[in-house]
This record gives structure tokens, C-alpha cells and sequence, in this order.
């Protein structure tokens, strides 16, 4: 008997905490988005997309996933790479590579202000190689692209770890007679990469993107840090219209769009990098 | 006193059925051993009687006591697992001493204990290493103290020597023997390996897929196979299988060579001999040659018998050849018969 | 013949020669991608508020304090300071104490409903979750969890506990069940056995996944810039103060919230692979 209940009385604590913080709000964020006064309403969904913000910001937080997801699979892939073929060193080299991991995107959005601010590090550089006389403006309100390349920097700076340790996890679990059965039937190290790696790494790029992808379009403060306001996007919208403006609404609706689009892509990843099951390691 | 009884015993996983309603009672100061294939059901009833498996139907009695509702430790038994169990934190000296502390024990038994079964088991110098900085043959020699120090009555035993190297097994073999035949504790004893159950058991309880098939000294195991599978389970090589017809005056025709039989009402049963059991004789049975392994004392031939398998170990003297026909003679008093169907035993036991 | 074999593998070791330089070359690269950033960030945060606003700047820092100490004695910031260690605290403990239950039962026992709870908790990760803030923002008004140190730290273990049942999911499987087993078959009864022999083999472990769950909430942003008014932490006090403070207020504060993160990364560092490579199944 106390071998039945046992397993659910240790579960209870955590599921009730997600149902209570987890599951109702959702439900209730849900509820916030299309409702006024306790009836059914489009009208702040309307609202939004009526702002002239909005589109900027939806586009803007896609773009910016965009390319920053790829960027880091490709940058973790060939850390990741590296790493496996270290000797000695190899522990060393991956705690400085996953330092950032520990960072959050705010500390990283002002590590890169003081790179890109008008007394920065970037300007005192260029106008010590004479490049430029005066201090010049990357991250005003009309430069755009340069705070877009800003953010896309931070970002690669900052989450690549997180994405780094998702693919040595797995490349620890592929075993290395794969690697010298390829070798020995004549694969050279590009082949045995796109050969063997690859697909037997597929589970872990799926958990990599699918975690990534979702934190990228929850990206706020490296924004807010570089771009103030300058770099509208979802979060930073959500986050206006909850304080500044006041309409909870409305930050509902915004709350709804990040989830529908996080949701979608989730679904897309599982999907194309589906493995079956009897073909894991 | 400790006999086990153990009575109508099930346990089902899901739709599997690990065992069918075992009946099994072992003496006091017995060493019985459970031997089968992987997957028999052998360790889920040492399990069972342990208290680590809860049996879906059954009782289980240890010492004139029911058990099966009890959790182990209220059981009286001690257990050496597989893979030894040895806790990574603790010294050998504490984790010979884990159960005894369990029992509010004063020191000075404890330190007695501890002490008399690490010598007896030839650890008394690794008292203070961790699990760490033991060989494999070391923890096992843990294992075994730390079960002996709680002076069970009873002592359960999971394939405790498959994870040794060949030697080493040997002769832990020959030192788990004595320690417990002078313990005088019950013991049970899992084990896969027909050799180990051979040579340790007082009785082997065969098992296949769920069920005991024959529990029995082991040489009447040997000899005397109760079923088929038993026969063929048992022995390196094991026993060979021919299909025997009936012929008259209760005789059965095998390979064209005449035998006499058990009494029964078919066309048709399986005659059984073992390979040693077979000498080169001109009224043999007529066996081609396929594949010829000289083994030292004896060779062994793996031959054909009207296209069925048939092996004999026979003298190394005798020069085959592949491809020849040699006649090979069974001993009479050592055929056996079996029901084709049910698969069990015609020979009336002597 | 010899000489021939000579030639070949010198050749060989010239061909190897360059790749091994590009090899080193490409992991120094990389390192320095990592650290320089947070080298400048140190740079500002050593240095005078004067020498932060100069131009150009310099690559040394000027080992001045004054920017820290004029940071620590802004209004608020000793306090946000203490918020954010006291946040991170009760998620640690809320983390762990809800989790490692619910992992140790996902480890040990097959039970109905098993895959559904591990669906729930990997679900978890697939939603934007500081967004729960937004709902919660209004519970937590009914109930006088508004503004709280406490109101805050639930939301932060949401975001913590995935992370804690999968993290002690792994650490338990990695010890094996026998063990328990050898202990109640020598006199221990399931909960002796545990805190006898399965704790103090994975405390370490615990300690690492508490030490994320406090880095987790130390770092997050948004839900504690939503959350909090009076009771602000360190990174929503920095948020809120972002357009209005000078730069060597920011880079100090930066500092201060990299220094924590970099310490806890590198205590846990040794957990942070194989806890990934469980957590991708």
C-alpha cells in the first residue's frame, strides 16, 4: 500500500505548485487577452495590431531569432567540435566557454553598451587606429541596423553557452567506435561529421533549438539595455503597455502572440528533427 | 530454525506473467540454489522472498512465520546483490557494521562482529578503504561479511560471482562454500551458471519461464532430468534428442537402431542420452562427422543423426575425421525418455 | 623504401603542422570572444566615474573604486542588493524542496500518470514563463503577495523547478537502486535508508542544482521588474534605472551582477554536462 501512494504523495508538492502557478495563469492570462468585463472581446487583440509598434516589434523579434539561432548552432557546433578533440586543457577551455551561461541578459546587454556606447570601447579603438575623429553614434535612435548587429553580438555572446553544453552532453553520448568504424571504412573528418555527428546529434540540436528559439523570442533586456526603446520588440511591448500605458489587456494579448509563435516554432523543430525511437543511440 | 515455505507464489507484471504459482520449500541449514536462463523468474523470487517485489498471490513463511506483508528488514534475512551494494561513503569497517548499527548494537559486539567475519573473509587488513579502492574480488568479500555479521537465519544470494573474472570465481566459489556450510544459515542462491549450482547446491530448483521445473540434488538433476528442458538445459554439451518410434514388444526404433522403453500410449517419443554417455560401438546409432573439437582429455564431435543434432564427447584417442560415419553406442542405464508433448520425463525414477 | 616512408610522414606532419596552428589559433579566438567582453566590463567598473566618461578610453582599468562605491551608496541599491539574495534564496529552497521529491519518485517507481507529470514539467520549458508575471501580478494583488519578496520567488521556481526535477531525476538514477535495496535488507526502513545512504551520496549533486535555481532567479529580469515596485531587486532596479542613470552606474552594477554568476558557474561546473545529457531525453 505504501508503495502505491508513495510515488503520487512525492509528486503532489510539485504538481499542485505548477497547477496553482503554472496552469491557472496561464488560463487566466488567456482569459485577460479576450475579455473586457468579464464577456468575450477581439477588441484588444485589435488594439494591438492596430498600434503602429506592433508589427515593427513582432517582425523585429523574429528577425532577431532568426539570426541568432542559426549563428549559435553553427558557432556551438564547431566550439562543440573543438572541444572533443582537446586533450589536456579541455576542462579549462570549456568553463571559460560556458562563463556567459551564469550571465544574465541584462548584465550582458550593458557588458556590450560599454562596447558600443559613444565613449565606448569600439570608438576609443577606431579613433586610436585614426579611423574616426569624433566619438561616432552606434546606438542612437536612428541607427537601427547597428543596434540590431548589437543585439545579434550580445545574444551570440551570451546564450551560445547555454547551447555549447546541450551539444557536448550529447556528443559525450555518441560512442567513439562509430567514429573509427567510419574512419576505418575511409571517412575523412568533414564526412564523418555530416555522417555521423549530425544525425546521431539530432536529439540534442532539437532540445538546443527549441530552447533557444523560445528564449530568443522572449528577448527583453540586452534590448532594453542597447536599444532603450529604439529596438521595439514583443517582450519589451508586453512590458510598456502592462506599466506605461496601463492596459493589462492589451499586455495579454502580447503575452498570447509570444506564446502562439513560441508554440508554432516548438512545433516545427519537433517535427522536422523528429527521431524515432529505435534509431537513438 | 529457519525453513522457507513458499506457497503458491505468483507475481505478474502487467499482462507478463514473471511467475506462475510456485510451490517451493527449502530446510533449514539448506543451500538451495535457483538456477535458469535470464528472464526465468529466478531473481523476482529471490526478490520476493527478500521483500523487495511484493508477490500478486501467495504467502511467503520464513521460520514458521508468515512474511509476505513484511518489509525486509523485519524479514530475518540478509542479501548479497549482484553488482555488491558496497555504500561509496562508508569504509568497509561501517559497511560491514551498517546493519548492525541498524540494530542498536553496543559497540564492543559491534567491533566483535565486525572483526571476526572481516578475518573470516580474509578482509580484516581493508577496513578502512572506501568501496573506491577495492578490487572487484574485495567487494564481493564485503558483501559476503556484511551479510554474515548480522548472523541471519537466512541468507539470499543474487548471481553474487557473475560479475568476477573466471578465476577469481573459482575460488570464491570454493570460500562462499565453507563460510556457509560452517554459518549454518539457509541459504538461497541465484544463479545462471549450471557449473556454480552444480557444485554448491545441497538442491538445484530449475527454472523456465515462470515455473520450477525440477528441484532435486544435483546429480539426480543431472541424471534424471525431469522434463526436456532441464536436460537440455543442464550439461556442457547438453543432452542429445533423437525422435524414438514405436516398434513391437514395447521396444522403440530409433535411427534404425532397436531400444527398449517406457511403457506409453503414442507413435512417437524422444529418446535423450548425454554426449559422454556415447562409445564407438559397431550396433550404434549411424552418425556423420560435421565438425571435430579436440578438447585436450576428450574430443568432442558435433554430428548428424538422420539430419538431427547429435554431439559426443568421446576418448581423444579415437581419430574422426569430418565428413566420416561413426556408430556411437549409448550406456542402457543412461537413456532417457520424454513425452514429446508435454515435454516431461518417462522414465519411471528408480 | 626507408627514406620513402620518411618523406611520406614528414610530409604528413607538414600537412598536420598548419591544421594543428589553425586548430589552437580558432580556441584561443574563441576564448578571447568570451572573455574580452567581460574584461572591458571590469575595466569600467575599476575605474573612476571620470575615467568611464572620457574619451578614448583606456584598455587599462585605473583601479579606482569610485565607481563601486558610488554605486553601493545610490539610493536603493544596498537594499535591491538584499531583495535579490533573499528572491533567489526562497527559489533555491522552494526549487529543491518541491523538486527533488518529484524527481526521486520519476526515478524509482513506475506508476500511473508518470509520463503525464514528466509532460507537464517539460512543457514547462516550451512557454514563455516570465509571462506568468503578468497574471499573477493581479493574484498576488488579492492576496498580499504584491511587491513581495516571497510573490516573486514563486515565479522564479516556476522557471526553476523543470530544471530541479530533471536535474535530481538524473543525480538520483545515477545511484543505484541496490543500494537502497542492501540497506533495507540490513535493518533500515525506506526513509532511514534514504537519508543513510542515498543523500549523502547525492548532496553534492543537490547543492549544484540549488546553486542553478539561485543563479536562475538572480539573473531574471522581467518578472521581477513586473512584480516588484518598492521591493525591487538588483536586476529590476537596473532596469527601471537604465534611461535616467550615468554610465559608470550601470557598468558598476553590471559588475555586481556578473561577479555571483561566475562564481556559481564555476562551483557547478562539473554538473552542468551531465545534467544536460540527461535532460535531452
Amino acid at each position: 500500500m505504501e508503495q502505491r501512494s508513495l510515488p503520487y504523495l512525492l509528486l503532489l508538492p510539485a504538481t499542485l505548485f505548477l497547477c496553482v502557478f503554472f496552469i491557472y495563469p496561464f488560463l487566466l492570462v488567456a482569459w485577460q487577452a479576450v475579455s473586457q468585463d468579464g464577456s468575450f472581446t477581439l477588441e484588444h487583440f485589435r488594439t494591438m495590431a492596430d498600434h503602429w509598434k506592433f508589427s515593427t516589434a513582432f517582425w523585429n523579434t523574429i528577425l532577431l531569432a532568426m539570426a541568432v539561432v542559426p549563428l549559435q548552432l553553427a558557432l556551438a557546433l564547431l566550439m562543440a567540435t573543438l572541444v572533443t578533440r582537446m586533450g589536456a586543457g579541455r576542462d579549462v577551455i570549456l568553463y571559460i566557454w560556458t562563463i556567459p551561461l551564469g550571465i544574465s541578459d541584462l548584465a550582458a546587454g550593458i557588458i556590450w553598451l560599454a562596447i558600443f556606447e559613444q565613449t565606448g570601447f569600439l570608438n576609443s579603438i577606431l579613433s586610436s587606429l585614426g579611423l574616426i575623429d569624433q566619438p561616432t553614434t552606434w546606438l542612437g535612435y536612428q541607427d537601427k541596423a547597428t543596434i540590431f548587429i548589437a543585439v545579434v553580438l550580445a545574444e551570440l555572446w551570451r546564450a551560445t553557452a547555454i547551447v555549447l553544453v546541450i551539444l557536448v552532453a550529447g556528443m559525450g553520448l555518441i560512442p567513439k567506435e562509430y567514429y573509427e568504424a567510419a574512419e576505418v571504412f575511409g571517412a575523412g573528418p568533414w564526412k564523418r561529421f555530416v555522417r555521423i555527428t549530425l544525425p546521431l546529434l539530432r536529439p540534442s540540436i532539437q532540445t538546443a533549438l527549441i530552447l533557444r528559439t523560445i528564449l530568443a523570442f522572449e528577448v527583453f533586456a540586452v534590448v532594453a539595455a542597447l536599444g532603450g526603446t529604439n529596438l521595439p520588440v514583443l517582450m519589451g511591448e508586453t512590458y510598456v503597455w502592462q506599466f506605461d500605458l496601463q492596459d493589462r489587456h492589451v499586455a495579454a494579448a502580447y503575452a498570447l502572440v509570444i506564446l502562439a509563435i513560441s508554440i508554432a516554432f516548438t512545433l516545427v523543430f519537433l517535427r522536422t528533427l523528429r527521431v524515432p525511437k529505435e534509431a537513438r543511440i | 530454525m529457519a525453513e522457507i515455505s513458499i506457497r503458491n507464489v505468483a507475481k505478474r507484471f502487467g499482462d507478463f506473467t514473471a511467475l506462475h504459482s510456485i510451490d517451493l520449500t527449502v530446510e533449514d541449514q539448506e543451500f538451495m540454489v535457483l538456477l535458469g536462463a535470464s528472464g526465468c523468474g529466478k531473481t523476482t523470487l529471490l526478490r520476493i522472498i527478500a521483500g523487495l517485489e511484493t508477490p500478486s498471490q501467495g504467502e511467503v513463511w520464513i521460520g514458521g512465520r508468515r512474511v509476505d506483508h513484511l518489509p525486509p528488514r523485519q524479514r530475518g534475512i540478509a542479501m548479497v546483490f549482484q553488482n555488491y551494494a558496497i555504500f561509496p561513503h562508508l569504509t568497509v569497517f561501517e559497511n560491514i557494521a551498517f546493519g548492525l548499527r541498524m540494530q542498536k548494537l553496543p559497540q564492543a559486539e559491534i567491533d566483535r562482529r565486525v572483526t571476526r567475519t572481516a578475518e573470516l573473509m580474509h578482509i580484516g587488513q581493508l577496513l578502512k578503504r572506501y568501496s573506491g579502492q577495492l578490487s572487484g574480488g574485495q567487494r564481493q568479500r564485503v558483501a559476503v561479511a556484511r551479510a554474515l555479521a548480522m548472523e541471519p537465519d537466512v541468507i539470499l544470494m543474487d548471481e553474487p560471482l557473475s560479475n568476477l573474472d573466471a578465476l577469481l570465481r573459482l575460488e570464491m566459489r570454493a570460500e562462499l562454500k565453507g563460510v556457509l556450510a560452517e554459518s549454518k544459515t539457509t541459504t538461497i542462491y541465484v544463479t545462471h551458471d549450471q557449473v556454480e549450482a552444480m557444485s554448491l547446491a545441497d538442491r538445484i530448483a530449475v527454472m523456465n519461464q515462470g515455473r520450477i521445473v525440477q528441484a532435486a540434488e544435483p546429480i539426480e538433476v543431472y541424471r534424471n532430468p525431469a522434463a526436456r528442458f532441464v536436460g537440455s538445459f543442464i550439461g556442457n554439451p547438453p543432452m542429445n534428442f533423437l525422435p524414438a518410434r514405436k516398434a513391437d514388444n514395447g521396444s522403440w526404433q530409433v535411427a534404425g537402431v532397436r531400444f527398449d522403453g517406457p511403457q506409453a500410449e503414442r507413435e512417437e517419443i524422444a529418446f535423450a542420452i548425454r554426449p559422454e554417455d556415447l562409445h564407438p560401438a559397431e550396433d550404434g546409432l549411424p552418425a556423420k562427422v560435421r565438425v571435430v573439437e579436440p578438447l585436450g582429455p576428450h574430443v568432442l564431435a558435433t554430428c548428424e543423426v538422420e539430419g538431427h543434432l547429435f554431439r559426443a564427447v568421446l576418448d581423444s584417442d579415437i581419430r574422426l575425421r569430418r565428413g566420416d560415419t561413426v556408430k556411437l553406442a549409448p550406456m542402457p542405464q543412461r537413456i532417457r525418455w520424454f513425452d514429446p508433448e508435454s515435454e516431461e520425463s518417462l522414465q519411471p525414477h528408480r | 623504401m626507408t627514406t620513402a616512408t620518411a618523406t611520406a610522414a614528414a610530409t604528413a606532419a607538414d600537412i598536420r603542422r598548419p591544421a594543428r596552428l589553425l586548430f589552437a589559433a580558432t580556441i584561443v579566438l574563441l576564448c578571447a570572444w568570451v572573455l574580452a567582453p567581460i574584461y572591458l566590463l571590469t575595466v569600467n567598473a575599476l575605474s573612476s566615474p571620470d575615467q568611464v566618461n572620457a574619451f578614448p578610453k583606456s584598455f587599462v582599468p585605473g583601479f579606482e573604486m569610485g565607481s563601486i562605491t558610488f554605486f553601493l551608496q545610490f539610493g536603493g541599491v544596498l537594499r535591491a542588493l538584499f531583495n535579490s539574495i533573499l528572491v533567489a534564496g526562497i527559489t533555491m529552497v522552494l526549487a529543491i524542496g518541491l523538486g527533488a521529491p518529484a524527481g526521486y519518485a520519476l526515478s524509482r517507481f513506475e506508476f500511473r500518470g508518470k509520463g503525464t507529470f514528466r509532460i507537464m514539467v517539460l512543457m514547462t520549458r516550451a512557454f514563455p514563463l516570465p509571462l506568468l508575471a503578468l497574471p499573477l501580478a493581479v493574484m498576488f494583488i488579492r492576496t498580499g503577495l504584491d511587491d513581495t519578496a516571497i510573490g516573486l520567488a514563486i515565479v522564479h521556481t516556476t522557471l526553476a523547478l523543470p530544471f530541479a526535477v530533471l536535474i535530481t531525476f538524473s543525480l538520483f538514477s545515477g545511484i543505484p537502486v541496490e543500494l537502497e535495496e542492501a540497506a533495507w535488507t540490513l535493518g533500515c526502513t525506506r526513509l532511514q535508508a534514504f537519508y543513510k545512504v542515498v543523500l549523502p551520496l547525492v548532496l553534492p549533486g543537490i547543492a549544484a542544482s540549488a546553486v542553478f535555481a539561485f543563479v536562475i532567479s538572480w539573473n531574471e529580469v522581467f518578472a521581477a521588474a513586473v512584480l516588484t515596485i518598492e521591493n525591487r531587486t538588483l536586476t529590476a532596479f537596473l532596469l527601471q534605472n537604465l534611461d535616467v542613470s550615468p554610465l559608470h552606474l550601470k557598468f558598476a552594477g553590471g559588475a555586481v551582477l556578473v561577479v555571483p554568476a561566475l562564481i556559481f558557474i564555476f562551483a557547478v561546473r562539473k554538473y552542468l554536462f551531465a545534467m544536460w545529457g540527461i535532460a535531452n531525453r
